[in-house]
């Protein structure tokens, strides 16, 4: 178990409707929820959701604090939109479930092997290194994020299609030497790390 | 009518070698003939799209587009902000709102903004380029241009998600939005009608990483548009068109389905109906090749 994870378990005890007001992303938003359902029949992998977005909401409220944040189900979410625009209560269904997926990867209890997470955290390992994204690299770590076994059946099973990319001029083999970036790379990166620090002093304490 | 100027956003997936590159291609062609002049934001970043929240929080994700937004102010001054890609449209857009609506967010969003030198003030509207063409333009002014109608071709306008909801197009429906088959209709070609997979997910970036999961979604997506006599779809998301496009050979060897339909972008139709060549229009950079739209853009 992280610090943090330990410190916040401590600071809330028996209250995690309060943790993830205070913490989590729009988190604020849970409590008014009617159960009435409607987010869980929009998503559309839910049949591979061990809890529907309604579910979740419920047990924020019962205080089921491992079982919410350990869960593979948000990191389901396809950024659909279908429930926010159906809510009778207008909640922002998407940015929580975005939320718990950040604050359990922030407490350092997210469910590690989940795929989603994983190239969620290379999409931004990307990004944050370099202000763009790099397709192909985030293509090649992908590949490879389940060791490098399976990444050599994945890649050769992925092999025809990135033919078609590289012939269409859609997928640049040369990227690999050098890539997209943005200019003021320090700036860029000096940003980044100020609304870290910034966040993490609301979050943290 | 005179040259409108907007500030554009193009986005990681149009970079040179990048995945929606052939978008950009048939945007700048689009927007030639239709005399809409697109001035990118210098040095613009990655929005993050809808899957860096695992590694970026609340506030390093609205810095991202704070940042391209400052910028537009700086270098393009008062001129609204254009996206092409969904994704960016609204990673943008959201985080116009939330700073509008949250004081302390929009002080902390600038303190992390000035470590790059920038300040926002965020008063330019953003906004996607089908927003641009139907409400700067309007379809009269679309279809003026058209020297090469798509006549007989059927094709299903696949809208996806992220153009749709939450923002999505003012006066469309988020159930049936119409301005896609408004523009087909409008270069001669013939919409597909009640296609029902029209506003349906196809996995978005969950595509890559759970990829049985999305090609099922996918295949029904396309299944829905044979199921309506479509010759090819069409889309306004780079992320829908590549997901529905290239798994196609994966989709029918798992499922025994025998699919070849081409995925286009609306500027792709335009740049053909406006008369301009295969290559313009970025028809080269079709995996599945759209040969009724080639063979058009050859007579
Ligand atoms: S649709 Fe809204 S009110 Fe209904 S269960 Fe889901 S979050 Fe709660
Ligand atoms: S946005 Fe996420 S939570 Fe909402 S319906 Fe889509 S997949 Fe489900």
């Amino acid at each position: 178990m992280s610090d943090t994870n330990t410190s916040m378990v401590e600071k809330y005890r028996n209250n995690f409707l309060k943790e993830v007001e205070a913490n989590v992303e729009e988190g604020e938003w849970v409590k008014m929820c009617m159960q009435c359902g409607v987010c869980s029949g929009s998503c559309p992998l839910g049949p591979h959701w061990d809890h529907p977005p309604q579910e979740l909401f419920m047990m924020i409220r019962a205080g089921k604090r491992d079982e919410v944040l350990e869960s593979t189900s948000m990191w389901m979410c396809t950024s659909c939109y279908n429930c926010i625009v159906r809510c009778p209560r207008e909640l922002p269904i998407t940015h929580i479930m975005h939320g718990l997926a950040h604050y359990a990867t922030r407490l350092g209890i997210e469910p590690k092997n989940q795929p989603t997470r994983k190239f969620a955290q290379l999409f931004w390992d990307n990004l944050a290194r370099n202000g763009r994204v790099n397709e192909l690299k985030l293509g090649i770590s992908l590949y490879f994020m389940n060791g490098i076994v399976e990444g050599i059946k994945t890649a050769l099973g992925m092999a025809g299609i990135g033919m078609g990319m590289v012939k269409t001029k859609r997928m640049n083999p040369m990227e690999i030497l050098g890539g997209h970036t943005v200019k003021d790379k320090k700036g860029f990166q000096a940003m980044i790390k100020k609304a870290q620090e910034l966040e993490a002093a609301r979050v943290d304490n | 009518m005179a040259t409108k100027e907007y500030s554009f956003y193009p986005g990681c997936s149009s970079q040179e070698g990048a995945s929606s590159s052939n978008y950009l291609k048939s945007v700048n062609t689009m927007c030639e003939v239709l005399d809409i002049k697109l001035n990118t934001i210098p040095d613009w970043n990655c929005c993050s799209a809808s899957i860096g929240y695992c590694g970026g929080g609340e506030l390093p994700r609205l810095a991202l587009s704070a940042r391209n937004i400052a910028l537009s102010e700086q270098h393009n001054a008062g001129q609204d902000i254009v996206a092409t890609c969904a994704a960016c449209w609204l990673a943008t857009k959201e985080t116009q709102e939330r700073l509008e609506m949250d004081g302390d967010l929009m002080a902390e969003t600038n303190q992390a903004l000035s470590e790059a030198g920038l300040t926002l003030k965020n008063e330019n509207k953003i906004r996607h380029m089908v927003e641009v063409l139907i409400e700067d333009l309007g379809y009269d002014e679309l279809g003026k241009h058209v020297t090469k109608p798509l006549e007989g071709i059927k094709i299903a306008g696949y809208v996806g998600c992220q153009t749709n909801r939450p923002f999505g197009i003012e006066g469309e429906s988020f159930e049936n939005p119409k301005y896609l088959d408004k523009f087909i209709e409008t270069m001669g070609a013939e919409p597909v009608e009640k296609y029902d997979k029209k506003v349906s997910c196809c996995g978005g970036a969950l595509a890559f990483s759970e990829p049985e999961k999305s090609q099922a979604l996918i295949k029904d997506i396309i299944e829905a548009a044979y199921d309506g006599g479509a010759d090819m779809i069409v889309t306004p998301c780079p992320v829908c068109q590549m997901n529905v496009e290239v798994y196609q050979d994966k989709i029918n060897a798992k499922y025994g389905t025998k699919f070849s339909i081409p995925v286009t972008y609306y500027s792709t139709l335009m740049s053909v109906a406006y008369g301009k060549s295969g290559k313009e229009a970025g028809l080269d950079g079709q995996i599945i090749p759209a040969k009724k739209l080639e063979d058009i853009a050859g007579k």
